[in-house]
Order: structure tokens, then sequence, then C-alpha cells
């Protein structure tokens, strides 16, 4: 069964493309992640699978309802947890997760009896009768995917779901929702730009960039596809380097940030002859490391940018539309 | 209807809970009562009103004030919602935005009710005199009215801006004036003719004549003539709101 399938969903706001053309399917009981930069259009994403916006071109399917034509049937199905906090701070937490119950018009029993295991599930049932406005983020966070998970959603968003939180607090929300998953079947897309939050967590990832897809598979694919391993050089003359990585073995070279990553095929056996290249050229080196790829390399290796580097690019994109937004 | 309900409770909820905010928006209409009702009773002869004093002419005008402001303020307080990201959630649940904006409207307007409530009992030991069930009854029908209207525009502003910096701006140019315009302090038969005009196009005079005749037994316009005109504006204004508040961005 595919939980969503999406086909050439399109968001243009006055001129800027936003998400552009993209196509993909989820299947059920899978943990789908979108991963890119702030800006790339994640959010968009979600936001028109959820019928938060129109999409301008294209369709999808979201349990098999149409997103534009039966917005009620999409929202009945789906849990979202936005970036933003969107509790009320002025109510408790079961005051909070009621609310949301009665929205969607959960009989009282049910009701009720849910919202005790929700809450135990989340560990917040001896913090039920407080306001809110008392809850730590973490905590915050917790009552928040409590509460989508409450009219027992196929499928549910969560846009960011460890944005500003400690390390601990994100592993621990890493655990319920790889839980949720497995334990209740539930069908998860969420959007990061943490890589190792998505390495942690998806079954399968689309890297987005620019509102376009670049690439998309399971986290070791994606690797594996890069291939071999990563030695990333420190250098004052690192401009010059690239010119003389010509090895047959050697995959990829990238320049980025007075630094260059080699991509290569078995780095143990090359790294002596890869250092001796520098002696022959008169080259210096201030480090040397060699890893296996993570998801970032993967992100460097489409896109010729690390994903920070891309944020700051566009999140002054993002400003300036916002501006134009508002006007 | 349920949906109605939940939106009105937690308007119910969080206002019982906003202890400063009740007391708060009492000062204002207190002041007014004892300043005005206190410092000009002796100096103020209303015209041909069967020898009531000035204080008690003020009173249901006091009243009409306290409902206005406080549903007006409710309704406004969706841009809260909007700003905190509460309104996303309650948007992208499977439920219509009328039925949101009824709850809303209908939360607002009974916190509107209880506060103008709060100044009627208050008002009864300044030395309001009782007039009857009855009388209570068609003021609280008027009061009801004044709410449901004013919380819906108060919610068609709040779809129409942006966050609170404009609300100022919309306090001092829209609310004083219908108030102040509403005859709540002053007898509209003795106003010039072109101002009386004015008067009678703003919605607030009929709520207030039409409290005063619950309270008093008399009024300067026929209580029929209220009911019909305030329940005819508070339809439009639903509808309005409704329209714009389906049409507001996130």
């Amino acid at each position: 069964m595919t939980a969503i399938h999406v086909e050439g969903l399109t968001k243009e706001f006055d001129g800027f493309v936003a998400v552009d053309d993209i196509s993909f399917d989820i299947a059920d009981g899978e943990i789908f992640g979108l991963l890119g930069p702030n800006g790339a259009g994640k959010t968009t994403t979600i936001s028109m699978l959820a019928t938060l916006l129109e999409p301008t071109a294209g369709m999808a399917l979201v349990n098999g309802v149409d997103i534009t034509d039966d917005q009620d049937g999409v929202r009945k199905s789906i849990g979202i947890v936005f970036q933003d906090q969107s509790l009320d701070e002025e109510l408790t937490a079961w005051e909070n997760m009621d609310f949301h119950g009665r929205l969607y018009r959960i009989p009282r029993e049910v009701r009720e009896e849910r919202i005790s295991t929700l809450l135990r599930l989340v560990e917040l049932e001896d913090r039920k009768d407080s306001l809110v406005k008392t809850f730590s983020g973490g905590m915050r966070r917790r009552l928040e995917i409590a509460r989508g998970l409450l009219h027992e959603p196929k499928v549910l968003f969560l846009d960011e779901p460890t944005l500003g939180l400690d390390p601990q607090t994100r592993n621990h929300l890493w655990h319920y929702i790889k839980s949720l998953n497995t334990e209740k079947g539930v069908t998860i897309i969420l959007t990061t730009h943490y890589m190792d939050e998505a390495d942690r967590l998806c079954d399968r990832i689309a890297i987005i960039d620019h509102g376009t897809i670049i690439a998309m598979d399971t986290p070791d694919r994606l690797k594996d596809r890069i291939g071999g391993d990563v030695v990333t050089i420190v250098s004052p003359d690192a401009a010059a380097i690239p010119a003389i990585m010509t090895a047959e073995w050697i995959i990829k070279t990238e320049l980025h940030d007075g630094q260059v990553t080699i991509h290569l095929r078995d780095a143990e056996t090359h790294i002596v002859e890869l250092i001796g290249l520098f002696g022959t050229h008169a080259l210096e080196i201030s480090s040397v490391s060699i890893r296996k790829p993570t998801l970032e390399d993967v992100f460097l290796y489409y896109t010729g940018k690390t994903i920070r580097e891309e944020e700051a690019g566009t999140m002054a994109r993002m400003r300036m539309m916002h501006r134009a937004g508002r006007r | 209807m349920d949906i109605v309900y939940t939106l009105w409770l937690r308007n119910i909820k969080r206002y019982l809970r906003s202890k400063s905010r009740i007391v708060g928006s009492l000062g204002m209409p207190l002041f007014f009562l004892l300043a005005l009702g206190f410092g000009l009773n002796s100096v103020v002869q209303i015209p041909g009103e069967g020898g009531a004093g000035y204080m008690e002419f003020i009173i249901p005008g006091i009243i009409a004030m306290s409902v206005l402001f406080t549903s007006v303020f409710s309704g406004i307080q969706v841009i809260w919602d909007k700003q905190f990201g509460f309104l996303k959630e309650t948007l992208v649940a499977p439920v219509s935005r009328l039925e949101i904006m009824l709850g809303q409207t209908l939360g607002g307007a009974t916190t509107a009710l209880i506060q103008g409530a709060i100044i009627l009992v208050l008002s009864l030991v300044i030395g309001l005199q009782f007039s009857g069930m009855t009388g209570f009854l068609i003021a609280f029908v008027f009061m009801l009215l004044i709410g449901i209207c004013f919380a819906a525009f108060g919610i068609a502003i709040a779809s129409k801006m942006e966050d609170m910096h404009g609300f100022q701006l919309i306090m001092n140019f829209v609310i004083f004036p219908i108030f102040g315009l509403s005859g709540a302090l002053f007898p509209i038969e003795s106003l010039p003719e072109w101002l009386r005009v004015v008067t009678y196009l703003d919605p607030l005079t009929y709520g207030v004549e039409g409290i005063r005749y619950g309270l008093l037994g008399t009024s300067a316009i026929g209580p029929l003539t209220c009911l019909g005109v305030l329940g005819g504006c508070t339809a439009v204004m639903i509808v309005i709101g409704a329209v714009l508040f389906r049409k507001a961005s996130i």
C-alpha cells in the first residue's frame, strides 16, 4: 500500500518557486525523511500534503485521498506536529489534548482513555494538570507529538521535530518516534536539516534543495552511491589541490571553506600515495582526516555545498521573499 | 454544534483563568461610572426622563461599553492564536472555518456578557433600582446581541490584521467612536440634527437604548426597533466575520 503518492507537486509564491515539480511515493509503515537546508521547501511540501496550502500545480494522494478534492478526508487521516509550537499555553496538558480530541469528534470515553495512555507514553502523566506555559521545550514537543497521535492517524507529519532541543531530549524523542513506527505502524514523514537525525531515523530519505529532490534512497545506499571513503584535507593551499587530484582511484574532489573533500576508493591503501602528491607539488597540509561518508558528504556530493553554506544563501533569499509576501 | 461548543469552552476556560483580565477590564467602566456618575449627577438634568438622575441614565451606557470592549477584544484575540501558532492546530482539524468562527464569537460574547453582568450587579449596589425580572431579561438579550455583534466584528478585524500593532489604531479610531457616538453618555434627543443622524448609524446606539429600556423602562428609541436593528447588524456582522475569517491566511 502507498501511504502517500506525490506527482509533479509545485508551489509558487509571487513568482518564487518554493517547491518545484516533485514526485515521490511513500509506502505504508515507512519513516520517510525530507532532508535539506532551511528554506529548501520541506515545510511547504508538508503544508501542501496536510491541506494547509493549495498546490500551484501537480497532485498528491494521502491514504488514497486527493489533497485538493477532499481536504477533510485527508485531515481525518493525518496527524501533524508543526515546526513552530501550536499549543495553547493557558490550558493544561490534559485540556490541550481534550480540545484536540473534541475537534476530531472522538467520543468521550475513548478520548479520555487515549489521552491517559498517550500522556503516559510521552511521560507527562504527572504533569497533566499543569499549564503548558510552565513546560520546557522538550515537554512541549512531546505533548505535541502525543496530541498528533490522539486521533490515531495513519500518517504522522513531523516538521523539524527536534529543532532547538538539547541532545538528550533529541535522543529521547528519536526513541519515541522509532517506537511509534514499529509498535503502532504509523507512517511517519519528517523534515529535518539534521543529518544525524535523518540517518538514525529514516528508512528512506529525499534530499531536497531549492525546491527539487536531488537524491532519494535509503541512507545506506545514498552513502554507498557516492562511493568509497572520504578524505578531508585542510590546507593553506586548498585552492591548488583539486588540480593535482588526477589519480584513477579518486572519484571526486570538492573545494569548500578552505578545505578539500576527496571521495576515493580504498582510502587505507591510497592514503600514503595521496599525501605523497602534496610533497611532489610542495603543498602544505594542516590536517587530514579519513572517514566513511556521512549524509553530509552525500549532500555535498550532490549540491557542491555543505548544508550550512546552502542555508546561509537560502535564508537571505527567504527573508526577501518573506518581506515581499507581507507587502 | 459540538465543535462550536469546543471552541466556546476553550474561550470560557481561558477567560475564567485570567483573573487579572477580568478585574482589569472592569477598571475603565467603573471609573466612568463613578467619575461621571457621581461627578455629574447633581449638575446634569436629563430632559424628559421622568426625573432620572444622570447616574441612572449612564448605567446602561456603561454596561454596553463593558460588553463592547470585552467582545471586540476577545475577537481580536484570534491574532494571538495566529501568532502563537494555535490557530494552525484548529485549522488543520477536519472542521469548517465557520464552526471555528461561530465558536470564537459565542465564546467572546459570553465573556462579554459576564463582564456586563458584573457591572450591572455593581450598579445595583451603587443605587440602580431593580426593574423586575422582565426588564433584566430584556437587558440581557441586548447585552448578548452587542456581545455577538462586536465579537464577530473583532474576528473580522483580526482576520485582516497581521499582528497586534494595529490594535491601538482600531481602539482609538473605531471602538471609542462607536462608544462615544452611541448615546451611552448623553441623551440623543438633545443632540443637533446632524449629529443625531450619526448616532442612528451606530449599531451600539440600539444596544444602549435597548438596555436602557430594560433597566429604566424608558428609551429614546422603541425597544422593538432596537431589537430589529441590532439583530440585523449582528446577523450582517456574523456573515462579514465568517467570510473574512474563511479567507484569512495563517
